[in-house]
């Protein structure tokens, strides 16, 4: 799409919730540049159409669809459970909160109840899959800015520990597709449990790793604080969940809120932010790696014998009676919802997923208008995306 | 030359070997691959740069972001009808000699998103491929395996003669035309030279 | 939070002509949901979001659906004249007949909003509108200057299903390009044709093959060159 054209402030209606301009200072042209969709920062193909004043960003349009693989419309075909390996793409890193969340909702259509191991197991896989996210998200940010690789060595070593304990337990590194509607697939035997605890009495000793080789680095600070600022209110307007949400200072963690699974039984804090910049956004995802921890810790003490699956619930040919639902899990990057309407037959008719990293985008222009352009680098790696949960 | 008089020779301190070997030695332990990364394939070639899976040990010692200055284009991902275009773009600027590996199900022919509007079935409709590897997403083994056959196949090629690369050869073509977004679909949705229909109807022989 | 009865009652209190029914949902979730009239549906939005106790400020969900024509058998009572042989002799006389009956029920396109409130910490809280139909009457208000999040999600269902939001502020093709012309959401959407390559030569695939290899070649291709031109559906898959 074209930026050139300008539309100016006085030109728009009232009352339309848009970015606040800001106009170039000088004669001279604006410069277009397109940064992607082949771009070594942009997480995958993805375009950001910008006019620049200089190094001030004036206009800054994203475009989207270099990943859209019509997810939606081949769940239309081939049945509920069909479904679940292609949940698995949709955000790659984290397959299996997109598991859960998709297990939710189809267990909020039919009623189905899930038996208590599996929920610690559900609990288990989700919060390390939440490190691992939150490791590898500051390591691409850390490398965007140009530190060449390293933090995101450290941050892939650990995470390897921890798609070694995935390929145990559901056979694959990254797409598991191990949740099913009313449980878990597979249980996990006694020693895949002593393995992760294991792993994770060596997570607090990478977390202090990592915190000690980047939270006090002058050029992260330099960098970082005071960058890409959303102020609270808009980002409630615009819609942002997750990490994002917390660093602008919004208490709202759905596993607080929705008290969904059985996190009301562990032990964990909120993190929120006070300066609502890029930097808090890195404190926050180190300090939710330290929660995730902590859930880790008690729910592999906690957690108790028993079947992972109703032995009566149907898995595969059924067809939940005519209604909807909306299930949604507080994954890594924000709220994922599934929207399921079923009209009796084995198939959904409407299979909607609700994606946090493209809603977090929303409020891309907004924290890069008058920054610099290398900043902008900088804010749309904090935004933490993935390009298949934007395009699905 | 046998091998026996060449170690015979080598324990005196002579090397002896042909042109060609020497050259495609060259050219295979030092592949640069180019930064290109689409889909979830992406993550596992990322993890096979990473220390686990150490790929710079083969040659592809750094991820240059600019097809100018790379040697390799490991599609990994889904390829979309939107993103088509800028593939066959960025491997027309690539330098010859150029290669691609399509890795991933995605790569090779849609993969799971075969029944799709917007999935271009295969990067080889368009450019072509000279390793194909099979998994959803495969392992980094299996990618590190697929540049050992690449450089096998290096090796292998003559530097004259019918099989010589297309960078000895004045009349081969390595820039191929741009697919255009049309109103449902790419045109041309495939490239006959590329991409030959295999079956002749009615011939069954 | 309220019930979605009490809901409705605050809204028409609140904007009076405001056209809300409650759509019931049979499914164990019990999220029912409130069908809008759009006419009103801005005013609604606003109050939804703006109300003390209610604090809707977060949109979490924009869904399109699509709901095709639906071909529908009745049997209707009719009166005709119908000639009988009675002894004999040929009668007419009028008799109430049982006839069945095709008829066309218009399809629509439908918007759903799933709205939460982070200050109160409840939710969901449904929301509904339809389309007059599938062809020409397709816009609905769009509610994006009440809840920002409504920007890319409504520019999404625009994309795919079809559906013009007026007032939205930048409504443009999201995930396809800019020069495709279908919705592919929609559930009468065909898919380009595609051919692929299959190794077993059996009838089907031969003929496939062939209506393949013709449809090229009447876009003027000749053998060994690029072929120009689209390949429009030519029978399907």
């Amino acid at each position: 799409m074209s930026l050139s054209g300008l539309e100016k402030e006085k030109d728009r209606p009232e009352g339309w919730n848009r970015p606040r301009l800001i106009e170039p200072d000088g004669e001279g042209e604006l410069l277009e540049i397109a940064m992607g969709p082949h771009h070594p920062s942009t997480h995958g193909g993805f375009r950001m159409d910008v006019a620049l004043d200089g190094e001030r960003v004036i206009r800054l349009k994203p475009v989207f669809g270099y990943l859209h693989r019509n997810h939606e419309k081949i769940a239309e075909g081939i049945g509920y459970l069909g479904s679940m390996p292609y949940t698995d793409r949709l955000d790659y890193i984290c397959s299996l909160t997109n598991n859960w969340a998709y297990a939710l909702a189809v267990e909020k259509l039919t009623g189905q109840e899930v038996p208590e191991r599996a929920e610690y197991l559900r609990v288990i896989l989700g919060e390390l899959t939440r490190v691992q996210n939150h490791a590898s998200s500051i390591g691409f940010l850390i490398q965007e800015m140009g530190a060449s690789g390293t933090p995101l060595m450290y941050a892939f070593r650990e995470r390897e520990k921890i798609l070694d304990l995935f390929e145990g337990l559901t056979g694959s590194r990254m797409m598991c597709n191990y949740m099913r509607f009313g449980g878990c697939r597979v249980d996990a035997p006694e020693a895949w449990l002593t393995a992760a605890r294991k792993v994770v009495a060596g997570l607090p000793g990478f977390v202090d790793e990592v915190d000690r080789l980047l939270t006090g680095n002058e050029i992260l600070m330099a960098r970082t604080q005071g960058v890409g600022v959303l102020p609270p209110e808009l980002a409630v307007n615009a819609g942002v969940t997750g990490p994002m949400l917390r660093a602008s200072g919004v208490n709202y963690d759905i596993r607080k809120v929705d008290h969904y699974g059985i996190y009301d039984r562990f032990n964990f804090r909120v993190p929120l932010g006070d300066h609502w910049d890029v930097y808090d956004r890195y404190m926050i995802r180190m300090l939710e790696m330290r929660e995730s921890i902590s859930i880790l810790e008690q729910a592999l003490k906690d957690i108790p014998a028993g079947p992972v699956m109703d032995a009566k619930a149907k898995i595969r040919g059924f067809r939940p009676k005519p209604g909807e639902a909306y299930g949604r899990i507080e994954a890594p990057k924000g709220e994922l919802g599934f929207y399921l309407i079923s009209d009796g037959g084995p198939n959904p008719y409407r299979y909607r997923v609700r994606p946090p990293s493209l809603i977090n985008l929303t409020v891309l222009e907004d924290m890069c208008l008058g920054s610099d352009v290398a900043d902008v680098v900088l804010i749309f790696g904090s935004v933490d995306i993935v390009l298949g949960e934007v395009d699905r | 030359m046998e091998e026996g008089l060449k170690i015979e020779l080598g324990k005196q301190g002579v090397f002896v070997t042909t042109i060609e070997e020497l050259y495609n030695w060259g050219r295979r332990s030092s592949i640069w691959p180019m930064q290109f990364g689409l889909a979830c394939c992406a993550i596992e070639m990322i993890a096979t740069t990473m220390a686990r899976y150490d790929l710079a040990r083969f040659g592809a010692e750094v991820f240059r972001p600019s097809p100018r200055q790379a040697d390799l284009m490991i599609i990994s991902g889904t390829v979309t009808k939107k993103m088509a275009p800028q593939v066959v773009r960025l491997y027309n600027q690539m330098a010859e000699p150029k290669y691609v590996i399509a890795m991933g199900a995605c790569a090779i022919s849609g993969g799971p998103f075969k029944q799709g509007y917007n999935v271009l079935k295969g990067i080889d409709r368009y450019i072509p491929v000279d390793v194909h590897i099979p998994g959803c997403p495969p392992r980094p083994e299996a990618l590190i395996q697929a540049f050992m056959t690449l450089q096998k196949k290096i090796d292998g090629q003559n530097l004259t003669g019918e099989g010589r690369p297309r960078h000895l050869d004045a009349e081969a073509q390595g820039e191929f035309p741009v697919p255009v977004q049309g109103e449902h679909d790419l045109e041309p949705s495939s490239n006959r030279l590329v991409w030959p229909l295999p079956m002749k109807t009615g011939i069954r022989d | 939070m309220k019930t979605i009865e009490e809901i409705k009652a605050a809204i028409e209190a609140a904007v009076p002509g405001a056209g809300v029914e409650v759509v019931p949902n049979a499914s164990p979730s019990g999220q029912h949901s409130l069908r809008l009239e759009p006419s009103h549906a801005f005013e609604v939005a606003k109050f939804l979001r703006d109300d003390a106790e209610l604090a809707l400020d977060f949109l979490s969900n924009a869904t399109g659906v699509d709901w095709p024509d639906k071909e529908v058998t009745e049997k209707v009572k009719v009166k005709r004249l119908v000639t009988k042989t009675v002894d004999g002799v040929e009668q007419s006389a009028e008799e109430t007949v049982e006839e069945s009956r095709k008829r066309v029920e218009p399809g629509c396109l439908e918007v759903v909003y799933h709205l939460f409130s982070m200050a109160k910490k409840h939710g969901p809280v449904v929301l509904r509108m339809k389309t007059v139909n599938r062809t020409d009457n397709v816009e609905l208000p769009s509610l994006t200057p009440v809840w920002r999040s409504a920007e890319l999600q409504e520019r999404e269902i625009f994309d795919l299903f079809g559906i013009v939001f007026t007032g939205h502020p930048d409504l443009r093709r999201l995930l396809m390009w800019d020069a495709f012309k279908d919705h592919p959401m929609r559930r009468d959407y065909v898919d380009p044709d595609d051919y692929e390559y299959e190794p077993t030569a059996h009838e089907q695939v031969l003929a496939r093959a062939a209506a393949h290899t013709a449809g090229e070649q009447i876009a003027g291709a000749s053998a060994g060159a690029i072929p120009g031109g689209g390949q429009e559906g030519i029978g399907g898959k």
